[in-house]
C-alpha cells in the first residue's frame, strides 16, 4: 500500500515544501519594511573638515541606500559647508564677517583637519581622489539629496554665524535644536554618531 | 524572471558609489526582477552581502572574473 500511494504523495509533499518555502521567504525576507521597525542613522556633523564631512556623507548615503531612515545634524563648523559656494562673505556683524573671510564656507572650500599646508593637503587628495575614482564631498552630497538623507541645520549656529535661509544650499530641513536631535538618537533602531 | 532588467555598471567606482549606484537602479526595478552590477572593489563583496541583509534583496549568484565581481541581485 505504501509503495502505490508514492507518487501522489511526492507531489504533496512538494507542494506543501514549496509553500512552506514560500511562506519562510516571505516572514524573514522584508525585514525592513515592518512598521516600527526601521533603522534610523543619526549623525551629528560637527566640524566641517574635508576628511569628516566625507565619511558623514559617506555613511548617511549608504544608510539611505540601505532602507534606513538617515538624519544629519549641521551644527558650529559642520553647517559651514551647507553654505552655497558662491556666498563669500556672510553675516551680518562685522565679527561674523569676519569668520567667514578667515574660513570661506560652502563644500568645496573645506580644510583638512591634518595636513592642511595652506591648502597642498586638499589638492594632493583631490588629486589622489579622481586617480582612485573616490566620490568626491559634491557627488555624495547630490547623491544623499537624490536618496532622502534629512539634513538639518542648527539653528543656534545659525544665529551665531548670521547665517540665512538664502545663503544655505537648497534642501535643507527646518533648523532645529539639541532637543530634537536628541530624541532621533535615542529612538529604538537607531545608531548615532558625532563627527 | 530570468532574463537581467537592469545592469549597473561600478566598475572603478570606489566605496560607497556601487552601492548608492545600486540602490537607485533598484528604485526601478520591479519586485522579483534581476539586477546585474559590475563592481571592481573588492570590498564590494562584503558590503553587497551587508546591503541585501539590510533591504531584503538577495543575491542569487556571484562570480568574479579578473577582477570584475559580478552580483546577480533580485529585487525584494
Amino acid at each position: 500500500m505504501a509503495t502505490e500511494t508514492t507518487a501522489p504523495e511526492a507531489t504533496t509533499n512538494d507542494d506543501a515544501e514549496a509553500k512552506l518555502t514560500e511562506a519562510i521567504a516571505a516572514a524573514t525576507e522584508p525585514e525592513a519594511s515592518i512598521p516600527g521597525a526601521q533603522r534610523q542613522l543619526v549623525i551629528i556633523n560637527w566640524s566641517g573638515e574635508f576628511d569628516k564631512v566625507l565619511p558623514t556623507l559617506i555613511m548617511a548615503s549608504v544608510a539611505a541606500a540601505s532602507g534606513y531612515k538617515a538624519q544629519v545634524f549641521l551644527t558650529f563648523w559642520g553647517l559651514l559647508p551647507f553654505v552655497k559656494d558662491s556666498r563669500r562673505i556672510t553675516g551680518e556683524n562685522t565679527m561674523q564677517k569676519m569668520l567667514s573671510f578667515m574660513q570661506r564656507p560652502g563644500i568645496s572650500h573645506m580644510k583638512m583637519s591634518k595636513m592642511n599646508f595652506m591648502g597642498m593637503g586638499p589638492w594632493m587628495i583631490g588629486k589622489l581622489s579622481e586617480q582612485y575614482n573616490v566620490a568626491s564631498p559634491q557627488e555624495l552630497l547630490e547623491a544623499c539629496q537624490l536618496m532622502g538623507v534629512e539634513f538639518m541645520p542648527c539653528q543656534m549656529t545659525m544665529d551665531m554665524f548670521g547665517f540665512k535661509r538664502e545663503d544655505m544650499i537648497d534642501g535643507l530641513g527646518e533648523p532645529v535644536g539639541a532637543a530634537t536631535v536628541l530624541e532621533l538618537m535615542t529612538e529604538e533602531h537607531t545608531g548615532s554618531l558625532f563627527i | 524572471m530570468s532574463a537581467i532588467h537592469t545592469t549597473v555598471d561600478a566598475k572603478g567606482l570606489s566605496c560607497p558609489m556601487p552601492i548608492v549606484k545600486t540602490a537607485q537602479a533598484v528604485k526601478n526595478v520591479p519586485a522579483g526582477e534581476l539586477i546585474e552590477v559590475l563592481a571592481t572593489d573588492p570590498g564590494s563583496v562584503k558590503d553587497f552581502a551587508a546591503w541585501t541583509r539590510s533591504t531584503g534583496n538577495a543575491i542569487v549568484e556571484q562570480t568574479e572574473d579578473e577582477g570584475v565581481y559580478r552580483f546577480v541581485i533580485k529585487r525584494a
